[in-house]
């Protein structure tokens, strides 16, 4: 089917002004990517799945300033032991970065998939990608999968004594980033991966990630204080029996974000938690889109998304859980909520269940609403100021958000950036 | 101390008048309790003292130890010396009793130019102060009020109002709800801060609470007003008789 012409012409454009990097073993991959990308068109304010979100800036070719920020403060996850990996302008930095080894995993460059004959790599390098992109077409993730300039592989094989932590530094403002993670959690092993940054004034990135039976990943992501960046980003994630995966954003600032998050537990007794929290001020719009898929018995699945928008911030979350045939005693939960500070400001939610197993337990609720004033003036009674105790109670909407992360430092560190960001702003 | 005048009161966005023209005085080191019948007033009374939003005062004056309190915000108040046991205590889901403690006495101590209390002179004093009230660790880490019992929920006021050493505390209705011997424990709680410089302003329905707080001076608010004012015996008649006699020979 000829796509429209509009569609066309933009997605032509957009191939126009890319070109396919040469790597051999993943070409194949690439080409194919290439190929969904022709036949689906890149989004457009017409398609169901963008209603809430213009796709426009993401999707043209070239990608519109974004000054660079200059934090006055100790950059995310500084204080923990770690292994570095940085990307400056989607360009891996090996000087900044630390030596990448560590005792059981291990980190290789995209690029070097190749030639050193990674199979594990070139196996999964678009096929969680490719899989998701039914029943809902993700055209800006085959984009990356195609084009992606750099990213790395990673295989957990053990227990991972510190976190993996990308840094995504934006140092151009007018860089226009594409990055491709594929990461492979094997039977058993688990890891943290951290990853803080806005990584350039576009950025798009893709994350596949495969976990075996009884594998644990725990991803905790920050995107950066950058207010003119816009980002558009993919975790695939692929979950095998009892294995275990949970995500959490944390998004402050930055005019346009979607995130997407597309898992599938095709293995019993599985796991698997995405959370968010979003703080937005003004020119800020910031989309959750978010797709489980359960294909196998007894595993449970939570979606917890909380925004706090002000001065005409727009929130989205659409989420969507889908119970195949067979997967019994699924226990899903999704819970999207949004915090208005004032009228000029919006959240547009579509929860969606669709369920074709009778022995299941899916929940979802959708709020949006205001402060509540009877809980500020108990606060205020007591002698907090105003601003204080408005805060206070921000920070307790977004709480259920964050306590969905175990490690209880990690969490501290995201609620002390909450705590500045409402400090600034008071 | 506190001192009530021709207090005329109405609702923000209602053409409804709750207080009628007030007037009442407590003074330091006094307690005065208030009792009159349900919708009589007694809760507007407490809340257009603290400060909260959706009443309007048409007429009158309040002021606590001379300060002019209507205009000020409630936080401002409460660093003035205002404090408020609440009728219903609200749940603040997110928010860990304790975090809420440590801002509310160090934002006090702040506004009234004074230092910070450090951290573990504050977990001494509300560690000492929870266990007189039977309040145990797991109520100080919970979040504010919610999934405590009514009673827990009066015992966490008093706690509040220990820690925070008012200079004027008013009670509504912290009696209710309470078992017997709560009622004892919060009353321990209250007799423990009286103070020749501190006033309390107590409501209730019934004499119990009156027989562990003793009162100084009792008032009957009825329609808005107070319509009479006497000693400890005046609690008594109420607990025996009624309103209906009092009020008849007030009209
Ligand atoms: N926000 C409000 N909206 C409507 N009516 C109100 C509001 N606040 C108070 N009222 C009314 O004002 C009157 C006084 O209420 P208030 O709560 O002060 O009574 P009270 O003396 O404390 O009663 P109780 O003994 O039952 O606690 C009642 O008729 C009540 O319904
Ligand atoms: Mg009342």
């Amino acid at each position: 089917m000829a796509l429209p012409e509009v569609k066309q012409s933009a997605t032509e454009a957009r191939l126009l002004a890319l070109t396919l990097p040469e790597s051999g073993c993943l070409k194949a991959a690439r080409q194919a990517a290439l190929s969904r990308v022709q036949t689906m068109g890149l989004p457009s304010r017409r398609d169901e799945y963008w209603k809430y979100t213009k796709p426009d800036t993401l999707v043209q070719a070239d990608a519109p300033k974004a000054a660079v920020f200059h934090a006055d403060e100790v950059p995310m996850f500084n204080a923990f032991e770690r292994l570095n990996i940085v990307f400056v302008d989607g360009v891996f930095d090996a000087e900044a970065s630390d030596h990448l080894e560590i005792e059981g995993l291990t980190i290789d460059r995209i690029e070097d998939i190749c030639c050193k004959d990674i199979h594990w790599a070139k196996d999964l390098y678009g096929v969680l990608e490719a899989r998701g992109q039914t029943p809902v077409e993700r055209p800006l993730a085959a984009l990356n999968t195609a084009f992606a300039s750099d990213g790395v592989a990673i295989r957990v094989t053990g227990k991972v004594s510190k976190p993996l932590n990308f840094t995504y530094v934006h140092s151009d403002e007018n860089s226009d980033a594409i990055l491709h993670h594929v990461i492979r959690v094997e039977s058993g092993a688990e890891v943290t991966v951290l990853e803080n940054g806005p990584a350039a004034s576009r950025f798009n990135k893709c994350m596949e990630i495969d976990i075996a039976d009884g594998g644990t990943m725990h991803l905790v992501r920050a995107q950066g204080r950058d207010h003119e960046r816009r980002a558009a980003t993919h975790l695939f994630a692929r979950l095998g029996t009892e294995s275990v995966f949970k995500s959490f954003t944390l998004t402050v600032n930055g005019v346009l974000t979607r995130n997407e998050a597309v898992i599938e537990l095709t293995g019993d007794d599985a796991v698997a938690h995405i959370a968010g929290a979003c703080v937005g001020d003004g020119d800020f719009h910031h989309d959750d889109t978010v797709f489980i898929t359960h294909d196998a018995v007894n595993c449970e699945s939570r979606q917890v998304f909380k925004k706090v928008l002000r001065n005409g911030a727009t929130g989205v979350f659409q989420g969507k859980i889908l119970v195949k045939e067979g997967a019994q005693k699924t226990d899903g939960y999704q819970i999207s909520q949004s915090l208005l500070l004032d009228d000029d400001s919006q959240f547009l939610a579509k929860p969606e269940l669709e369920i074709y197993a009778d022995d299941v337990a899916c929940s979802h609720g959708s709020t949006s609403g205001a402060i509540d004033e009877e809980g500020l003036f108990y606060l205020r009674s007591r002698g907090v100021p105003h601003a204080e105790a408005t805060d206070l109670m921000t920070l307790a909407f977004l709480a259920e958000a964050v306590d969905e992360i175990e490690d209880a430092e990690i969490a501290a560190d995201i609620v002390s950036r909450l705590e500045g960001w409402l400090a600034r702003r008071r | 101390m506190l001192e009530i005048k021709n207090l005329q009161v109405k609702l923000e966005d209602e053409d409804k008048q709750i207080l009628k023209g007030l007037d009442l005085k407590v003074e330091a080191g006094k307690v005065h309790a208030i009792m009159g019948p349900n919708g009589s007033g007694k809760s507007t009374l407490s809340y257009v003292l603290s400060g909260r939003d959706g009443y309007e005062v048409t007429e009158g004056s309040a002021t606590l130890e001379g300060e002019d309190i209507l205009e000020l915000e409630p936080e401002e108040r409460a660093a003035a010396g205002m404090f408020l046991a609440f009728q219903y205590p609200v749940e603040i889901p997110g928010v860990g009793n304790m975090t809420f403690l440590r801002t509310a006495v160090n934002a006090q101590r702040k506004a009234r130019g004074e230092e910070e209390l450090s951290a573990s002179d504050f977990l001494k004093e509300v560690r000492a102060k929870a266990k007189t009230l039977k309040i145990d660790a797991d109520m100080l880490k919970r979040p504010v009020n919610v999934g405590f019992s009514g009673g827990e929920k009066k015992r966490n006021e008093i706690l509040q109002m220990a820690m925070l050493e008012p200079k004027l505390c008013i009670l509504d209705e912290t009696d209710s709800g309470l078992d017997v011997d709560a009622m004892k424990l919060v009353a321990e709680g209250v007799n423990a801060l009286r103070d020749e410089n501190r006033g309390f302003l107590v409501i209730t329905h019934y004499q119990r609470l009156l027989d562990h707080i003793k009162p100084d001076v009792v008032h009957i608010l009825a329609n808005g007003r107070i319509v009479k004012t006497g000693g400890p015996e005046l609690a008594l008649e109420v607990e025996n008789n009624g309103y209906a006699g009092i009020l008849a020979e007030e009209a």
